[in-house]
């Protein structure tokens, strides 16, 4: 019976595997639904993954293989659906051969991430042929060698937005435009003026997708700009980003969720409410980059360690965090009083300028200046000690 | 492709919704030769695609209308064939909620229509007992009246599989195959124009749905005028599948039934539907604003459903008329049956109908042999009630995860006598790419699968499509 068992091989999950080997544990099992392991970057074929861990440039195949490979050692068992996480982590699994119960002594939860559909953002119109993710578009493109259109909208502009004009160029078409509600695009500055210039699309802010349109397939969509509607022809949607947790696993389980994460709360050694459950990566919360997602897979796999070893501190001795203010979020979700220093780390709910407090009891105990942006991530280290005696804290953004 | 014109079928059917399905079975199994046409690339490109996929006891049906009495045959029959089918019947029950003393008031008539329509075990249930019974309702919930009889089934594979057994019986199912007008001969043979060329049959049965004026204008002026009414629909993840066991219904207005909460076969909730009429016969578009009330009436009923996250949303066109009951003809001199103005009863009553279509035609075209129900085919089981092929030893690969769908699964939709025509039909054929995701994990490998069966789906990078 397996001693660890991590769900989800993508670079939270692998980079745990490979921590986990190298501090000894002979017996880490990864489960793997795809046929083959790497996770997301696996189909994501432009420059941009292996810097925070590995300190160079990959293309998301070349940072995938290269976990899978980090992470020998380990039994990878791919084709391998978890389809139920029990109390004390208890899993059933779907193999080729036949269903499994596994109980190992502690799971983590690397389930990893997907985006907001269409029909999750309501957007209204008929259902053509030709509305995809940009998930789905960059596995059709880079690893099926296919395109569903050639005059996609692409529809908002976070950082991955930008991924899917690259995976557009590199497909050899143009997207006609991009559409933003919001007033600026939410990635960083810099998105736009290489989206107009560098790609030629145009960048429609203020404005909203009000529906789409076509029979079989998407002839166009119609836009509203200032209470003003008007079509734009296309033939395509690519529906980008609003991430949330692929959280088919938690929900209705036995884990607490946190409603603003969409994930499974933890505490700051990346423990559920379920002591023999760990969670790290995406999974945790609307996207990060690899690098975070493998960093916290690494610091997950460094408590469960721990945990074997038996000198974890006990849960309850945990106190809440709450974000408040202009924080849409924050995680760990609870903290220890003395068990070093810890990080938060959080997002804002939209771009904004403020000062970042810790408070607890009436007090603030770390403040900060900070410009925050919904994709920035904001961090705060608590020192060591700062917790004496309290009993709760909040990270406010005011 | 068709038979040289000059041997007519005894039939064409025109429309395979779930009434054109239906009719083609029974009289292809009656041993006619019969074929249904069908314009859309797959079978079900009308209303059956889209509706609340409810087996209807007709409680709620206007006593003596004939859409009562066929809904009631249709379930009962439904009833009798779905096992050896393999088709689901998910014994739900039904409550119609009182929210407010107006409601409550409605009560007793909505009751005593249920006896009058034959329909004797509804009854009335007191708040208390609706509390335990459905433990997610809203507090201001009354108590109702509960109706055990109302089901849900699978809305997709019935009317598939009463096409292959039609199929199976020698009957043929053409595609693509619109019928854009036709005339009769002196002998009365109707030579039908078709998309795929003429076709020629000795009655034509008028199953055309939402068209079904316009169809009916090749024989006479059309007696109904088609008023469509659309249906909007929000589906929840699975997760809200536990929300509620029976059928919410709220006390019906004059105009509809109102917005209902149900279960799906397949293990989702479903919050719908809208009734809007519009002049549109083929746009069943969605918009924001009314699926945005759906869900804020959805979490009146049903408080918990704000915490969960929707899968799809889709619409429907009701057929509906300027009457209130089906427009069901034959017509002796125009070798003609008009079945129209199906509105929002017809997956219930379609066996009913074709039941009802054969004693038509007995009553003025000919005799037919008694009727025997067939053994099988047995349709793919693609609810979470019974095993689903990704539980069985030695499964294939799972190709959708949010559905848990097999590569056999999704190649097998492209087998047999009535191949998926179009994405839509894979998708209600597999369930592939209808589940949370959308096709974020699956589309590329779905693609790989069905671009073969499917061209125009997708083109080779560089080349043009
Ligand atoms: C289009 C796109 C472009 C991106 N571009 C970049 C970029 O350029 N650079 C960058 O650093 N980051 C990028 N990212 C973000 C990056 O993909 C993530 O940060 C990273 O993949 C997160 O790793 P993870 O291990 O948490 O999750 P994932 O990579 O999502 O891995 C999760 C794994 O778990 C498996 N799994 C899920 N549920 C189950 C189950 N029930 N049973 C078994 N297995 C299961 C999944 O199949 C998957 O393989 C991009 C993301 C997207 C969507
Ligand atoms: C929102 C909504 C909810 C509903 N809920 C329920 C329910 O819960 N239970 C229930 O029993 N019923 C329900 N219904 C009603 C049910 O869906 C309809 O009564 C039924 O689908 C009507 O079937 P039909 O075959 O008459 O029409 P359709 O399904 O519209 O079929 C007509 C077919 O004819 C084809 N066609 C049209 N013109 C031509 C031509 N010229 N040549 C060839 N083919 C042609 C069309 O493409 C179409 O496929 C609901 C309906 C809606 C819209």
């Amino acid at each position: 019976m397996a001693t660890t068992v991590i769900i989800g091989a993508g670079p939270a999950g692998l980079t745990a595997a490979r921590t986990l080997i190298a501090g000894g544990v002979t017996d880490v099992t990864i489960l793997e639904r795809n046929p083959e392991a790497g996770g997301l970057p696996r189909f994501c074929g432009h420059l941009g993954w292996g810097f925070f861990d590995y300190h160079r440039i990959w293309s998301g195949p070349a940072y995938a293989r290269r976990l899978v490979a980090d992470a020998r050692g380990a039994t990878l068992r791919t084709n391998v659906s978890v389809t139920s996480l029990g109390p004390g982590g208890v899993l059933e699994i779907s193999t080729p051969q036949g269903r499994e119960t596994l109980t190992p002594r502690a799971v983590l939860l690397a389930a990893g991430i997907r985006e907001t559909t269409r029909a999750a953002r309501l957007i209204g119109g008929t259902r053509p042929w030709g509305v995809v993710s940009t998930g789905a578009f960059q596995e059709m493109v880079y690893a099926g060698g296919q395109m569903p259109f050639r005059r996609p909208v692409v529809l908002g502009t976070e950082l991955v937005s930008f991924s899917a004009l690259l995976t557009a160029r590199h497909a050899g078409i143009r997207p006609v435009a991009m559409i933003e509600e919001a007033a600026r695009i939410t990635a960083r500055r810099l998105g736009d003026l290489f989206a107009r210039h560098i790609l030629g699309v145009p960048v429609l802010t203020r404005t909203k997708l009000v529906s789409i349109e076509g029979t079989s397939r998407v002839d166009g969509v119609i836009v509203e700009e200032n209470g003003m509607q008007r079509r734009i022809d296309c033939d395509g949607v690519i529906v980008t980003g609003r991430f949330a947790p692929e959280a088919a696993l938690l929900r209705g389980g036995p884990l607490a969720l946190d409603p603003a994460t969409g994930g499974p709360q933890i505490d700051s050694f990346y423990r559920t409410s379920d002591p023999a459950i760990f969670a790290a990566g995406n999974v945790l919360r609307p996207v990060e980059h690899s690098g975070q997602a493998a960093a916290e897979g690494a610091a997950a796999a460094t408590a469960m360690l721990r945990d074997l070893a038996g000198t974890l501190p006990a849960p309850a001795d945990a106190i809440p965090v709450t974000p408040a203010g202009a924080l849409r979020y924050v995680y760990p979700q609870r903290v220890f009083r003395d068990a070093g220093a810890i990080t938060l780390y959080a997002r804002a709910s939209q771009a904004c300028r403020g000062t970042l407090r810790l408070k607890a009891e009436g007090r603030t105990l770390v403040e900060r200046r900070i410009d925050a942006l919904p994709e920035r991530r904001i961090t705060l280290t608590i020192p060591e000690g700062a917790l004496k005696k309290i009993c709760r804290v909040e990270l406010e953004l005011a | 492709m068709t038979l040289p014109p000059d041997v007519p079928y005894d039939i064409a059917v025109i429309g395979a919704g779930v009434v054109g399905c239906a009719v083609f079975r029974d009289f292809s199994l009656s041993g006619l030769r019969v074929v249904l046409l069908e314009r859309g690339a797959d079978i079900l490109s009308g209303a059956s695609k889209a509706n609340s996929a409810l087996l209807h006891t007709g409680f709620d049906a206007v006593p003596g209308s004939l859409e009562s009495r066929l809904m009631q045959e249709g379930a009962a029959r439904y009833r009798r064939i779905h096992q050896g089918m393999g088709l689901p019947l998910l014994p739900t029950g039904a409550v119609v909620v009182a929210w407010n003393a107006a409601d409550e008031a409605a009560l007793p008539g909505i009751l005593e229509r249920g006896h009058a329509n034959g329909v004797h075990d509804v009854r009335p249930m007191g708040a208390d007992e609706l509390r335990a019974r459905e433990p997610h309702l809203a507090p201001e919930a009354r108590g109702g009246v509960w109706v055990p009889g109302e089901s849900v089934i699978d809305a997709w594979s019935a009317p598939l599989g009463y096409a292959l057994q039609g199929i199976a019986a020698g009957g043929r199912v053409l595609r693509r195959a619109g019928v854009r007008g036709g005339t009769r001969d002196e002998a009365g043979t109707w030579r039908l124009d078709t998309e795929v060329g003429p076709v020629a049959a000795r009655l034509v049965v008028n199953c055309a749905g939402n068209q079904g004026d316009i169809v009916e204008a090749i024989a006479r002026p059309s007696p109904f005028e088609i008023r469509p009414r659309k249906g909007q629909f929000v589906v929840l993840d699975k997760t809200a599948y536990r929300l509620a066991t029976a059928i919410i219904l709220p006390v019906p207005n004059e105009r509809t039934k109102g917005v209902v909460i149900s279960r799906t076969a397949f293990g989702n909730l479903l919050v719908g539907p809208t009734a809007e009429e519009q002049p549109d016969r083929e746009r069943a578009a969605t918009d924001t604003a009314a699926l945005e009330s759906l869900l804020a009436q959805g979490r009146r009923m049903i408080p918990a459903i704000a915490q969960e996250t929707v899968t799809t949303a889709y619409a429907g066109l009701r057929p509906a008329t300027q009457f209130k009951d089906y427009q069901i003809e034959a017509l002796p001199k125009e070798g003609w049956i008009s079945i129209g103005g199906i509105r929002s009863t017809g997956l219930t009553a379609a066996l009913g109908i074709a039941a009802h279509a054969r004693r038509l035609y007995e009553a003025h075209f000919a005799t037919l042999p008694a009727f025997e129900e067939p053994e099988g085919p047995v349709m793919p089981n693609l609810t979470e009630e019974l095993p689903r092929p990704w539980q069985e030893d030695h499964r294939e690969e799972i190709i959708c995860h949010c559905e848990m769908v097999t590569r056999r699964e999704i190649a097998a939709a492209f087998d047999g006598p009535l191949p998926a025509g179009d994405l839509g039909g894979l998708k209600r054929r597999s369930r592939c790419m209808m589940g949370r995701c959308q096709g974020f994990y699956c589309f590329r490998r779905v693609m790989e699968i069905a671009a073969p069966h499917l061209p125009d789906l997708v083109s080779p990078l560089g080349g043009a499509r």
